[in-house]
């Protein structure tokens, strides 16, 4: 297991995402306004729309679908509605300016 | 050159034709209308609330003065026709004039019968007909006390109430031995009686009169079996008969009324009759509704415009005087034939009779609780068969609660029905969320449980467990905002951006101290619409506040692919056009093409990576099928081809699609051209449909196809193409302005109200300036597809990532990045 570099910082806009697959799963990496990186699989866990898409508000996304509220810090659906999706850790390397996915973070889905 | 059309009698029946030939024809007919009463077209049916002190006379008036002036009608009052002279095709009236006809209508209405009973001359008799005798009454209020109302009917006791209303005291007087039995069967008829005399009616029931008293006024009533009361004020409404001795004098037929065919035409040639005065198969109508069915097919067929004819009405009533409540509809009688279903609870002073004929609802009368009038009149006019299941017509399925009223409806429902359609919300849910949630708002409810939070439809149902789960007092009414970050308003977010000169949504959440310092997926569109509304030249497009669709500029499918939808001017496209969607569908293996409402074509299931190279490849501007922007302008082919069309539907479709294509608006916009009436472009139910007409074009707005259909109001009439584009324009800029991000335009025209909209829009100089300013955004729009294609930037969105696996060879990315890792075990 390893760091996965999967491209640059100026691949990526404020509160937008880019995808990339991985491990036969499509990732969504975002960039939050803070300047900070999350990575969450590109799927709603309601019906599988794409989060990438998804309207980013501090570190919340929305999905495009139906709007379903996701905390990109947990992967955790927010209420009303109850689901969670797989997240991954997003390594950004300040002196390169490197993208990575640290592989061996990813958190498991409780629910398919 | 224009025929004459002359009207005899300016009422609501002969009004209302003449609104609705206006808005069919204007063009082809130079109007003139005699009227005896010194007024403008006023509603008649309202002298009862006018008398009861619930209206003023000039809230009744359905036609000012200045109508006629602005439709070229020319109205003559305080004249009386006497005569029709139908060879010379002349009307001579009884101040002298005389005015030459081609085609002639005689809408002169009823006169009240007036009892021929000795004394009826005196002082203090009168009818209840006209505003004359409504200011008769209110004035005699003043100054006498006793008033006898003669015809225990609907008018008369409209009347009585009036006067109760006045302060006198009112006695009816009814030949019959139970009221109002042209509407009420006698069962209903006591419960109307008993809670009348509640209100202070008396009532002389089985009573004939025979004389009325007094010397040079009245001073009393006495009856046929020797019986008198006392009365300063007899107000007869016994009945109404037609007026139609003019009609009898110039040898037109006839019989109780003037007899029409089903297209309101008399025996006489070019003269036609409707309202009041009209008799149709035999009948002879005193409500407003049937009047109004005669006018729409009368102006139809004078307009040239294809009319099935009148085949004549089914007949409701409700009776409206304050307090009250009375339903009847259809044949309420119990005929052989016919069975009822009754309900009669004395205790709430509620009855419902339903008439069945062969399972099918043929009549009914409601007292006490007419909430299921309006279903109950469409099931007669439906003619749906109940057979076997008559009872839930007024039961509902299942013996529950069935009415229509909202309450009754959320009492009626299990705690496992669904409320919330869109979101799969259980009325048991709600309930919960109230009882242990602890909410106690709308919103509350929609955060915990999201019923009414995406249409919104079944807000009634939610507001109503609401108040019967906690009492109507204990609800919380909050101040909505336009989400849940933020109190203020629409008005009040736009005015803080204009004055504070606020540049960006983040600006924006900040300064007005919204609770999410991001905002949410509500609001952040919402702002990068109003942004770019008031400050089109400073204000950057924010991309990452845009609904994805609008942001790729394609439709997102269910499946994460897009759908294409180049621009297909006026829904007119060339060979050429046609090979290159088909060569990009096929190079690109498009899984879908479909043909549009929009009169355009769609290639579904494209690959968000091909988007790029499609709209290279298809070299057409983007058709804006994703975006809260104008999306087409539809048409029918007009004079080009079609040998009905009197002007270039298609040119002028295409000039305006081209003038306002990429026009970002609050909610998506839909235009339609149609070349002639007969509008088979449906501009109707367009957000904005124009409607060639000869010799100039109808401007409709505020229309809506969609899950809540409406037809478009008629905005203006104009002559050219140019008067259209700038309408069109004003209309448009005035909208964006004024409207919530989200909202159509049918609901913000209905918001706001259409006279509104017309006054905003009526001064030519305020026309330019919304043109001017619309044109200011228009100008700054590029196409967005290419805008695409030709920046890397803006390209590379499209595009995923790729992964790349640490090479140990090369130490790949692992030795560069060694430093940031020295804490971390080396991979495997």
């Amino acid at each position: 297991m390893a760091d996965i570099h999967i491209g640059h910082l100026s691949d990526f806009a404020d509160r937008r995402a880019r995808t990339v697959q991985w491990d036969g799963t499509e990732w969504a990496v975002f960039l939050l306004s803070d300047g900070t990186f999350r990575a969450i699989e590109n799927r709603c866990p309601h019906k599988a729309g794409k989060l990438s898409e998804g309207i980013v508000c501090d570190h919340h996304v929305y999905c495009p679908l139906h709007d379903w509220k996701i905390d990109m810090n947990d992967g955790q659906v927010q209420a009303p509605d109850t689901g969670c999706v797989a997240s991954i850790e997003v390594i950004h390397h300040e002196a390169t300016g490197k993208i990575f996915l640290r592989t061996e973070s990813v958190t498991l889905k409780q629910s398919s | 050159m224009k025929r004459k059309l002359v009207m005899v009698g300016n009422g609501m029946a002969g009004v209302a034709f003449v609104e609705q030939l206006l808005k069919l024809n204007p063009n082809k007919y130079e109007i003139t209308i005699i009227g005896a009463e010194p007024h403008p077209n006023y509603n008649r049916i309202m002298l009862s609330s006018v008398l009861a002190g619930d209206a003023e006379m000039k809230d009744i008036v359905l036609n000012d003065w200045d109508w006629y002036r602005d439709n070229h009608i020319m109205l003559h009052v305080g004249h009386t026709v006497t005569q029709i002279d139908t060879a010379k095709k002349t009307v001579h009236t009884d101040q002298g004039l005389a005015v030459a006809y081609d085609e002639l209508v005689l809408a002169t209405g009823s006169l009240p019968f007036m009892l021929p009973l000795p004394g009826a001359d005196k002082e203090g008799v009168i009818a209840f007909r006209d505003i004359k005798d409504c200011n008769t009454m209110i004035e005699t209020s003043r100054k006498y006390k006793k008033a006898i109302v003669i015809g225990g009917g609907l008018l008369g006791l409209e009347a009585a109430r009036g006067l109760l209303n006045l302060n006198m005291e009112v006695s009816v007087v009814h030949i019959f031995n139970y009221l109002m039995e042209r509407q009420l069967d006698p069962t209903g008829s006591k419960m109307l009686q008993a809670e009348l005399e509640r209100q202070g009616m008396k009532f002389l029931l089985e009573k004939q009169s025979d004389t009325i008293v007094g010397k040079k006024r009245v001073t009393g009533l006495r009856f046929k079996d020797g019986t008198q009361e006392d009365a300063d004020l007899i107000v007869m409404a016994v009945g109404i008969k037609p007026n139609v001795q003019i009609a009898k004098e110039a040898g037109i037929e006839v019989n109780r009324g003037i007899v029409v065919n089903d297209v309101m035409a008399t025996s006489a040639p070019n003269v036609y009759s409707l309202g009041e005065c009209a008799e149709h198969r035999g009948i002879v109508y005193g409500l407003v509704a049937p009047l109004y069915e005669q006018g729409a097919v009368l102006a139809k067929h004078l307009a040239g415009v294809e009319t099935k004819g009148y085949a004549g009405s089914v007949l409701s009533t409700k009776l409206k005087v304050s307090g009250v409540q009375v339903f009847s509809a259809g044949q309420f009688t119990d005929e052989p034939g016919t069975k009822a279903l009754r309900v009669q609870d004395d205790l709430s002073g509620v009855y419902k009779k339903v008439v069945f004929q062969d399972g099918k609802v043929v009549g009914a009368v409601l007292f006490g609780d007419t909430a299921e009038g309006s279903k109950l009149f469409s099931l007669i006019r439906s003619g749906e068969d109940y057979t076997g299941r008559e009872r839930e017509v007024l039961f509902g399925k299942e013996g529950g609660g069935g009415a229509s009223s909202t309450a009754d409806l959320v009492e009626a429902m299990s705690g496992d029905e669904i409320v919330c359609g869109c979101n799969g919300v259980t009325k048991d849910t709600i309930v919960e969320a109230i009882k242990e949630k602890g909410c106690v708002s709308l919103g509350e409810i929609k955060a915990c449980t999201k019923a009414s939070g995406s249409c919104g439809g079944c807000k009634p149902l939610v507001e109503q467990i609401l108040a019967s789960t906690l009492g109507e007092d204990n609800v919380k009414k909050v101040k909505e905002g336009i989400c849940g970050c933020t109190e203020l308003s629409r008005d009040e977010v736009v005015e803080s951006i204009t004055r504070m000169k606020l540049k960006t949504s983040k600006e924006v959440m900040h300064v007005l101290e919204w609770r999410n310092p991001e905002g949410c997926s509500k609001c952040r569109p919402a702002l990068n619409y109003y942004l770019g509304m008031v400050f089109p030249e400073e204000h950057e497009d924010e991309l990452e506040s845009r609904f994805v669709n609008e942001r790729n500029h394609a439709n997102i499918q269910k499946d994460g692919t897009f759908s294409v939808v180049p621009r297909i001017y006026g829904g007119v496209t060339t060979p050429e056009e046609l090979k290159r969607i088909a060569d990009v569908a096929g190079k690109y293996d498009v899984p879908l093409v479909k043909i549009t409402g929009g009169q355009r074509i769609d290639l579904l299931g494209v690959k968000k990576e091909d988007l790029p190279n499609m709209w290279r490849d298809l070299d057409m501007p983007s058709g804006y099928a994703y975006g809260k922007a104008l999306r087409t302008v539809k048409t029918c082919v007009g004079n080009t081809f079609c040998r009905f069309g009197t002007q270039d539907s298609i040119g002028m479709g295409i000039a305006m699609e081209k003038r306002f294509e990429r026009l970002n608006t609050p909610a998506k916009v839909k235009l339609a051209v149609s070349g002639c009436p007969r509008n088979c472009a449906e501009a109707t139910i367009k957000d904005l449909g124009v409607v060639a007409i000869d010799g100039g074009w109808e401007i409709y707005v505020g229309g809506n196809g969609g899950t809540k259909v409406r037809a478009a109001d008629l905005l203006t009439k104009v002559k050219t193409e140019d008067e259209v584009l700038e309408w069109t324009g004003a209309y448009l800029q005035y909208y964006r302005e004024t409207a919530n991000f989200g909202e159509r335009t049918s609901e913000w025209l209905q918001r706001v109200g259409l006279a509104h909209i017309k006054a905003a829009l009526a001064d030519q100089g305020e026309r330019q300036a919304l043109v001017g300013r619309i044109e200011k955004t228009l100008d700054l729009m590029k196409d967005p597809w290419q805008q695409i294609i030709e920046s890397d930037d803006l390209r590379k969105a499209f595009d995923s990532l790729t992964a790349n696996s640490p090479d140990a060879a090369s130490g790949g990315s692992l030795n560069v990045v060694q430093g940031a890792l020295a804490e971390k075990p080396q991979a495997e």
